[in-house]
């Protein structure tokens, strides 16, 4: 079986050179993160943790890292209360124009984060609202919303159509049913959302750099570092960024999907 | 009838439910959009809007060649990107679908995804780490003497291929993985056992069961690419504009907002078409 | 607590399809009642409409004496056990027991100690704190029995709630279903499309097809004295002969059958009467034919031969051939003792007083049962 075995070996190979591809980028933006020296690229002159440091001691770049978890923990939660609802009124009822409203509202979906960005920043200038992390704020609502409907809605099987009947039936009030019986069984799928948008927010840079003004988010901070050129001082904030990507990935994976996992 | 009262308070309750969403949705981004449209009809004297309600702006984009040019550099850059993705992952799907053990799939598409949660600015930036003139790559062809000039690598279309690549490939892999382990494997078993060989189990069962996979990637991939400022920005330098580079220099250094507007117009117009032709793959379910 | 429910003149339409037509049933209080028919005879329609999932397009529900018209499901005194038991899959089992007296308002303690009374009437007391998905399938189907309990219904409503089990567990469940009934002497309501579940459980069976009621009788009326063809068909094997009327005397009914002329005895006549005449259908089961010597009265339908036949433990089946009518089958169950030799004739011998006279014949019932 010379074929098999070679073709396991090719296997192999291959997926171990994609995941090469893969982590390249990201294992260099790590190691000259921690460069002695004014350049993140080789020779690698030793390790050296004053980068970080200086990203911590940045005020600029630490007001930025919490305006952006501001407004991706704020804005994932309308979004999710929102598209909770909405799923929850499409799914359980029967309504008119179901299909069109579903369309409407996973529409944003198909279009590019720069056109929804442009067509707020016109209506905005034209209703006379000023730019601030509000104004960011609702950009990531409009994006993460078709997100968070079509995960809630998708988990939404008749199966739990039942079981909100045998609540409703046992006496509960609608209030009841959504919040004693339909969002606690569907948690799972609402956490999920809600994750995906935070870090969908947290990375987003178009929409807030379009649609802020004098606070700014990280992505856009970032993006102004870059102006100066290679510089270690941004290996580290990405490192951290991507740090902190990881270990909402990592919430997810532990809270979520191991426990529908398990079920 | 007295008896349908029931049905009907439900119905008036599902309103309630579904109302704020679909407000946001038409205040946010139904209106922006028409207002955006109107703003392309408009044009710019000095720092005032003046709406002229024409197509000049149109007429415009057709007859100036750089802004033409934006987006076919853009479409070929998109198909490029899109049709290297899928080769690079369907490959990598179908290895960790049928060599991967079951109790580590998990974990090699988490592996495989990671990278995605690099910050989208950060992940440009490491590749020009990598790419640039002192560079990693440069710098090792250099050290084992491959190479005695720096290869010219940063601020070319390639960079922003590979670039989009690095993204998509991890995107695609995820969209037909799904497709394959959601198959029975007896489909296979029955294509082999009424005397299908390897190759052509694949091209007539394995195929057309997870081309719905790729087609949801490809379009994601097609919309994300083609609306993205960023890569081509960081990656691509000066030398061709894709059509995002354009709309932003409208919007900066021009102050052109009904040209952007309309730049964004067309994109979108792009977009659906995209959309029209992958329609059918495209449906969404609920379980 | 135990309720009577009256079903009068209900109609439920969808669009153009009508689901239930112009039903009507008195229910008892403590009666344990089985709504039996196959998929789409409108059964779990009747059920939805006495639980408030849906409303009656014509007709009204009473229960206690009471019009559930306006009453939605959550302040009827019904409750549901649903087929998929629907049970709630982050609460603990007691909490799952407990929801519904805790929509009453009713005090921690107090719910809980009445959960554990019903977790401990099912026999999963010491499972309290366990949620739903470590259950058996059995398992789950008790729980959801307690919770429907739980809050005192004067109607439990039972829809194909065994219908996921395996044959074995089902039949111990029936038991179970049918021991709880006469302890908590609450009516229950239950449907299925399982004809033997049906005659276990049921103190009557109500048998439905297109959207209308065939029969209603306890399990051995509908069984030996059903009185449509659609209801003999579906509660077992049966033999249809069709024949007319010719006379329906004082001393017995003279019927004409493609097997010849028979007297039977007037109880074997349904109601509604049949005149003289009229296109008739003999409906004999396959166990009531007997051995042509022995005493008690008999009648004979002529000879048959035997085609084949196997053997069921209690009995051997054969399919048998009339000699007057070669192209039909006879089923019939043989002793276990018999020997059954193809090709060998035999005479169908039958007890007058097992044979049930039915309106109509067999293929014009069956165009009926077409939607």
């Amino acid at each position: 079986m010379i074929s098999s075995r070679f073709s396991k070996a090719l296997s192999w190979a291959y997926l171990i050179a994609l995941y090469g591809f893969i982590f390249l980028p990201v294992a260099v933006l790590v190691l000259f993160s921690f460069q002695d020296g004014r350049l993140p690229v080789p020779p690698f002159n030793g390790a050296t943790l004053k980068w970080y440091a200086q990203v911590f001691a940045d005020d600029r770049l630490m007001s930025a890292l919490g305006n952006s978890l501001m407004v991706a923990l704020g804005s994932s939660t309308v979004a999710c209360i929102l598209g909770f609802c909405a799923a929850y009124g499409l799914a359980r009822y029967i309504l008119p124009a179901s299909r069109l409203q579903r369309g409407l509202l996973v529409a944003p979906m198909t279009v590019s984060y720069l056109i929804i960005a442009l067509g707020l920043l016109s209506t905005f200038n034209w209703v006379g609202i000023s730019l601030s992390l509000w104004t960011v704020g609702i950009g990531h609502v409009v994006i993460n919303l078709p997100l968070c409907f079509a995960i809630i809605y998708a988990s939404m099987g008749d199966h739990q159509k039942n079981i909100e009947r045998a609540a409703r039936d046992l006496g509960a009030a609608e209030w009841q049913v959504m919040t004693q019986v339909s969002a606690p069984m569907l948690m799972p799928s609402i956490l999920a959302a809600f994750f995906l948008s935070v870090t969908f927010s947290w990375d987003e840079f178009i929409i807030s750099f379009l649609l802020s003004r004098f606070d700014v988010t990280l992505p856009v901070e970032i993006w102004s570092m870059l102006r100066s050129g290679l510089n270690p001082k941004t290996n580290a904030v990405g490192s951290i960024v991507f740090l902190v990507s990881v270990a909402l990935l990592l919430i997810l994976e532990l809270i979520v999907f191991r426990r529908t996992a398990k079920k | 009838m007295a008896t349908t009262t029931l049905e009907t308070r439900e119905n008036r309750r599902a309103w309630g439910f579904v109302t704020p969403a679909l407000l946001w949705t038409v205040a946010f981004f139904v209106i922006p959009f028409i207002v955006m449209a109107a703003i392309s009809l408009a044009t710019r004297k000095g720092r005032e809007l003046v709406m002229m309600w024409n197509l000049d702006n149109y007429v415009t984009f057709f007859e100036k060649a750089h802004l033409l040019k934006g987006l076919f550099v853009s479409l070929e850059i998109t198909f490029t990107v899109t049709f290297i993705s899928i080769l690079l992952a369907y490959p990598l799907a179908w290895i960790i679908a049928e060599r991967v053990p079951q109790k580590w799939q998990r974990m090699a598409l988490i592996m495989a995804i990671l990278p995605f949660w690099t910050s989208y600015v950060v992940r440009s930036y490491s590749w020009l780490l990598v790419l640039a003139k002192n560079g990693v790559i440069n710098n090792t062809l250099m050290q084992i003497g491959l190479i005695a000039e720096p290869l010219e690598m940063a601020s070319t279309r390639s960079a922003t291929v590979i670039g989009f690549v690095h993204f998509f490939v991890m995107l695609l892999t995820l969209t037909i993985y799904a497709n394959l382990v959601q198959m029975p494997p007896n489909y296979r078993r029955a294509a082999a056992d009424l005397g299908a060989n390897g190759f052509q189990v694949f091209w007539h069962v394995v195929l057309p069961l997870t081309l719905p996979g790729i087609m949801v990637g490809a379009f994601l991939t097609f919309v994300l690419c083609i609306g993205d400022y960023i890569t081509p920005q960081i990656l691509g330098g000066n030398n061709e504009l894709a059509l995002p580079q354009i709309i932003m220099l409208q919007l900066g250094r021009r102050a052109d907002f009904p040209m952007a507007a309309t730049l964004s117009i067309i994109l979108m117009g792009v977009v659906t078409l995209a959309y029209i032709a992958c329609a059918r793959w495209l449906k969404m379910e609920r379980t | 607590m135990t309720a009577p429910v009256s079903i009068r003149n209900a109609t439920k339409t969808f669009g153009d399809f009508t689901a239930l037509n112009d039903v009507s049933l008195e229910i008892e209080a403590g009666e344990f009642i089985v709504l039996l028919g196959p998929s789409g005879c409108g059964k779990t329609t009747l059920l939805s409409l006495l639980g408030g999932f849906l409303s009656p397009s014509k007709g009204t529900i009473e229960i206690a004496g009471r019009d559930m018209g306006q009453v939605p499901p959550s302040k009827r005194p019904t409750t549901t056990m649903f087929q998929d038991y629907a049970l709630f899959p982050h609460m603990t089992l007691r909490d799952n027991v407990a929801f519904g007296l805790k929509m009453r308002k009713i005090g921690k303690s107090e719910r809980h100690a009445k959960a554990e009374e019903l977790l401990d009437m099912v026999g999963l007391k010491s499972s309290a704190d366990k949620k739903p998905h470590e259950l058996s399938g059995g398992q789950r189907q008790r729980i959801a029995l307690a919770r429907a309990l739980a809050v005192e219904p004067d109607v439990l409503l039972l829809d194909e709630p065994l219908g996921a089990l395996d044959l074995k567990l089902r039949r111990q469940m029936q038991d179970e279903l049918k021991a709880i009934q006469k302890r908590v002497g609450t009516t229950f309501v239950h449907v299925t499309h399982d004809q033997e579940e049906a005659m276990a459980i049921a103190d009557r069976i109500v048998v439905m097809n297109g959207g209308k009621i065939e029969d209603v009788g306890r399990p051995e009326d509908i069984y030996m004295r059903p009185k449509t063809l659609f209801s003999a068909s579906f509660m077992g094997e049966v033999n249809f002969i069709p024949g007319t009327l010719d006379a329906a005397t004082d001393d017995g009914v003279h019927i004409n059958t493609i097997l010849g002329a028979v007297k039977l005895p007037a109880t074997a006549l349904c109601t509604p009467p049949i005149k003289a005449g009229e296109k008739i259908t003999l409906a004999i089961r396959p166990e009531h034919f007997r051995a042509s010597t022995g005493t008690g009265p008999r009648i004979t339908l002529g000879a048959a031969k035997i085609s084949d036949g196997a053997f069921f433990g209690t009995h051997h089946r054969a399919h048998l051939s009339p000699v007057d009518y070669p192209n039909m089958t006879i089923t019939a169950h043989m002793p276990q003792s018999a020997i059954i030799e193809p090709g060998a004739w035999i005479d169908l011998t039958i007890d007058p007083a097992s044979i049930t006279v039915l309106p109509g014949h067999p293929s014009a019932a069956k165009q009926e049962d077409a939607p």
